[in-house]
């Protein structure tokens, strides 16, 4: 497996795009800090955009790469190497490459301005941690999409919507069912839809770590009830642990049984 | 040195092997003919474990593949359709092919052989149909395994390449090996292969040698034979 993952990630490497991603978390970061002038503020803006955008990043380079290395995967096939070793590979590298490219894209700015020297350290670490979770998760799904649909053009439209569906619909459909449920106690509710929804889940995780929860109200009381302790964060580190392990033993398991 | 019992494959509604038996020795070369959408490429593919059966069993010296994968080491394949990952360039696929077999190979020879020296830095996307399978079988043929499948080996080879991969596979075969060909050209068959398999419709139809075939369908050239045979069936 891990001759797959280093070909996997040598071949993204020398690619354009994991240069384009790198160079645009390089300076986003700079220009964020430059801008704020305040590595706390920089995180939240920082925040509002890594929980969108790399899903998205991640759900597109999953499926491209899948689709394009198709050719690459039936020569491994052919060759005495585990299926399970091939997919797992293959999927590391994309993942690793991809998380690599926003972690050191990111880090290099803020180390840079002086993060060590901030109280802001923990919530940095915090982001780049659910942000690597989300490439972790994006990936997997996408992966599982592209092994499911021979068609591309499919696979694609699939792909996307579900990143819709988790970025933005899902959001719409909660807001919507709190205000046709007002009448009745909706805190366990709300905690167990944003804990089923990897982006809500880091968002949270992430808005309840900084200060600025008081502006959440009575709602945002039983959240930082829940996740500002260390059993919530545990939680919360678990259920993204969740996601991307099952997306990944589906892929592993599909594979198995998809004739090439 | 494999044994097929009772083979079956569907894709969709599409039902490709229906009940294939079929036991090849070791040594020689076997030929496996058919109609296009036979099966020919379902039944190799079945038993490099590219493709999973829905029913039956396939053994290699006596053991069954299913979910193996360690016994491809001792297999050589050659795809039908040259797909190579193109951004690669024709050195570092042999170089990562060498890497992930960790077996000893002689590629020096097969690239003198197939005259592949000028494209070695060339990217795969650059080259011809035609190089690229010369490639295709650089990379097959370098290793030194006892079972060697060939998928359609003649695709886009010109004359010269045609002459000398005939050549290398009967020094393969002096060496005792087993080699499986899938062919359209009849002419390169009789010329190599010691043995016939025809399927027909996802069976067996026929199996023995070139010249039982030409008695069975009374002609005396395979071509006409082949044709004869498959008209016999309608």
């Amino acid at each position: 497996m891990l001759k797959i993952l280093k070909y996997s990630f040598y071949d993204l490497m020398r690619s354009r795009w994991s240069y384009i991603y790198f160079l645009f978390y390089l300076s986003l970061g700079f220009i964020l800090l430059f801008l704020n002038n305040d590595v706390s503020k920089a995180v939240i803006t920082l925040m509002n955009i890594i929980i969108v955008l790399v899903p998205l990043i991640g759900t597109i380079f999953g499926v491209m790469y899948y689709y394009n290395s198709k050719e690459f995967t039936e020569l491994l096939l052919a060759q005495p190497i585990k299926r399970s070793s091939i997919f797992l590979g293959q999927y590391l590298g994309v993942a690793g490459s991809l998380s690599l490219s926003l972690v050191v894209g990111l880090g290099i700015p803020f180390i840079l301005y002086g993060l060590f020297r901030s109280d802001a350290i923990f919530d940095f670490t915090l982001l780049l941690i659910t942000g690597a979770f989300l490439t972790l998760i994006f990936t997997a799904l996408s992966f599982n999409i592209a092994l499911s649909n021979e068609n591309k053009i499919k696979g694609f439209g699939y792909a996307v919507l579900l990143w819709l569906f988790l970025a933005v619909i899902y959001d719409g459909l909660f807001l919507m069912s709190l205000i046709l449920f007002e009448e009745y106690p909706l805190d366990t509710f709300s905690l167990g839809a944003t804990l089923l929804n990897p982006i809500d889940l880091s968002r949270t995780l992430i808005l309840l770590k900084l200060d600025i929860s008081a502006l959440l109200g009575y709602t945002g009381a039983i959240f930082r009830r829940f996740f500002g302790t260390d059993q919530g964060l545990i939680v919360s580190l678990s259920m993204l642990l969740l996601w991307t392990v099952l997306p990944v033993w589906r892929l592993l398991y599909k594979s198995k049984k998809k004739d090439f | 040195m494999i044994q097929i019992e009772n083979l079956h494959k569907r894709f969709g509604k599409n039902e490709v092997l229906t009940g294939v038996d079929l036991s090849i020795d070791e040594g020689g070369i076997f030929a496996i003919l058919g109609p296009n959408g036979s099966g020919k490429t379902t039944l190799i593919k079945s038993i490099l474990g590219m493709v999973i059966p829905n029913k039956g069993t396939i053994a290699i010296d006596g053991v069954s593949i299913k979910n193996q994968w360690k016994y491809r080491r001792e297999i050589e394949y050659l795809p039908q359709i040259a797909n190579f990952p193109n951004n690669l360039k024709v050195k570092e696929l042999v170089r990562m092919i060498k890497d992930l077999r960790q077996r000893p190979s002689e590629e020096k020879k097969l690239i003198d052989l197939f005259e592949l020296e000028p494209f070695l830095d060339k990217k795969l996307a650059t080259l011809s149909g035609g190089t690229k399978q010369k490639v295709n079988l650089l990379l097959t043929l370098m290793f030194d395994n006892t079972l060697i499948i060939l998928d359609e080996p003649t695709t886009g080879l010109d004359p010269v390449a045609l002459i000398r991969l005939k050549k290398l596979l009967q020094d393969e075969k002096k060496q005792g090996k087993t080699i499986l060909v899938s062919s359209h050209i009849m002419q390169f068959v009789e010329e190599v292969a010691d043995e016939i398999v025809y399927l027909l419709e996802g069976r067996i139809y026929f199996k023995g040698s070139i010249e039982a075939l030409k008695t069975k369908t009374n002609q005396t050239n395979v071509e006409h034979a082949i044709a004869a045979i498959t008209n016999l069936q309608n």
